[in-house]
């Protein structure tokens, strides 16, 4: 029988080792797996690349993982907030590595990890300082830049609904990254707020399929991050 | 002509710009606002005339601002501010939503700037400092995919240095891809012949002007 349900939410993450490439969805707070983060901080893998759209608020998911000295690079489009100060700290003092690349670029460059295409060419960039030392070429006149796929070890999703085949349904702009997250890692985990029945998910209306993830985690109240800062909490509490 | 060496004429208010642009949206035209001025655009469109705004993070169909205990913070914009989705409105993920962008889906994109070149070059996302944290997000995807490309923005900075400029000094978003430029002084189109001004504000006449800008400029009023 197939049941990607974990026990826990420790026990999920446990499998990620020093030295990963981790997905993490999220588009600033709507889609960031708060609870898959913080239980990887206390897993302790370190030596991290993470490929998330920001880099977290506050001192709570993301950006407590980074202020753990996880990360060695981020790869990202967005890197600051209102509300961000851990990355920018440490990008400052030269504590960690930057790959900034277009919000586009970056979906579909992890698009085509999971689609099996290791690169694509983009016009987004040319003639601008990110496309600089990249490969061109010229396609019914116009310019474009080649971008390589990213492929990751893990992915850490959030969505609102999972079963155990891992068919997944998310919750409005918390969509964002975490359909392509979950086709571009070698095992997925997902934390789900709801844990249907197989054959209760529409599956006209499945986002996911669940061929695309390994682990789920029922986290049935996720915190949001807008909350804790909030309250000025800090991870671990 | 209009003696300004004090700098006391100062055109159209943002909300005037704004109204200005909407004026030019055509009914049924798909939109991405970006954030800042460009998202007060929301607020002008012409009583008869159906817009769908875009939001590169997710959702074709973004409504106004909710009421405080109808926030959402999983129904955010590209600012990171709650929105809400109208009647008919969908949601997809990130390779779709720059699908939509970079596959020449969206109609219009309205864009601040920190400079734009005579020749439609934009400059709105770095200024090259090297201790600022360096941030593109979609920018650089909205220009090379969107039909038309609108900035608004004021016509110079806070000191008075001409943001309208023969050639950009900032890092590039995009080469050659603004199509009209709004400011508090005037309208101009990016035009094969150079910068054209279609308009300019009560006050303001093309001696005036020229004062301003260090583009050349291309009397089409």
């Amino acid at each position: 029988m197939i049941n990607k349900i974990s026990a826990s939410v420790h026990e999920a993450v446990s499998v990620i080792h020093d030295g990963a490439t981790v997905l993490i969805s999220g588009f600033g707070e709507a889609g960031s797996p708060i609870e898959l983060i913080h239980a990887l901080i206390d897993h302790g893998a370190s030596d991290l690349t993470v490929v998330s759209n920001n880099t977290g608020s506050g001192h709570v998911g993301l950006a407590a993982l980074i202020a753990h000295r996880r990360v060695r690079k981020m790869i990202c489009s967005f890197p600051r907030t209102s509300n961000s100060f851990v990355f920018p700290e440490l990008y400052r003092k030269g504590e960690i590595e930057l790959e900034l690349v277009p919000q586009g670029t970056l979906a579909e460059r992890i698009r085509s990890g999971g689609a099996g295409i290791p690169a694509f060419y983009t016009p987004a960039s040319v003639d601008t300082p990110l496309a600089e030392g990249k490969e061109h070429r010229e396609f019914d006149g116009k310019k474009y830049v080649l971008e390589h796929a990213i492929r990751a070890d893990f992915a850490l999703v959030k969505c609102r609904t999972a079963d155990r085949y891992g068919n997944l349904l998310y919750n409005k702009t918390a969509r964002n990254f975490g359909p392509v997250m979950c086709t571009a890692a070698n095992t997925t985990i997902v934390q789900a707020a709801h844990i249907a029945q197989p054959g209760e998910m529409d599956p006209e209306h499945v986002v996911t399929p669940g061929i695309f993830v390994q682990h789920v985690v029922h986290i049935p109240e996720p915190a949001h991050e807008s909350v804790l800062i909030a309250e000025n909490k800090k991870y671990p509490w | 002509m209009v003696k300004d060496t004090e700098k006391t004429v100062t055109g159209w208010s943002v909300q005037q710009m704004a109204q200005k642009v909407a004026a030019d949206i055509e009914d049924g035209s798909y939109v991405n606002l970006g954030i800042g001025i460009p998202e007060l655009v929301a607020g002008y469109v012409p009583e008869g005339r159906e817009v769908i705004y875009h939001t590169e993070n997710g959702l074709l169909g973004m409504g106004p601002e909710p009421s405080q205990d109808e926030e959402d913070p999983e129904l955010i914009n590209a600012g990171k501010k709650f929105v809400t989705a109208i009647p008919g409105a969908s949601y997809f993920h990130h390779a779709d939503s720059f699908t939509m962008i970079r596959g020449g889906h969206i109609d219009v994109c309205v864009l601040g700037a920190l400079q734009v070149s005579q020749k439609g070059d934009l400059a709105n996302w770095s200024t090259g400092d090297e201790k600022a944290i360096p941030a593109v997000g979609g920018a650089m995807d909205l220009v090379a995919g969107v039909k038309t490309i609108v900035v608004i923005t004021q016509h110079n900075t806070k000191t008075g240095e001409p943001k309208i400029v023969k050639e950009c000094s900032y890092p590039l978003t995009g080469k050659q891809v603004v199509n009209r430029i709004y400011t508090n002084l005037a309208i101009m189109e990016v035009t094969p012949e150079g910068l054209v001004v279609k308009e300019t504000a009560p006050g303001v006449d093309m001696e005036l002007l020229d004062q301003r800008t260090e583009a050349a400029l291309i009397d089409g009023r």
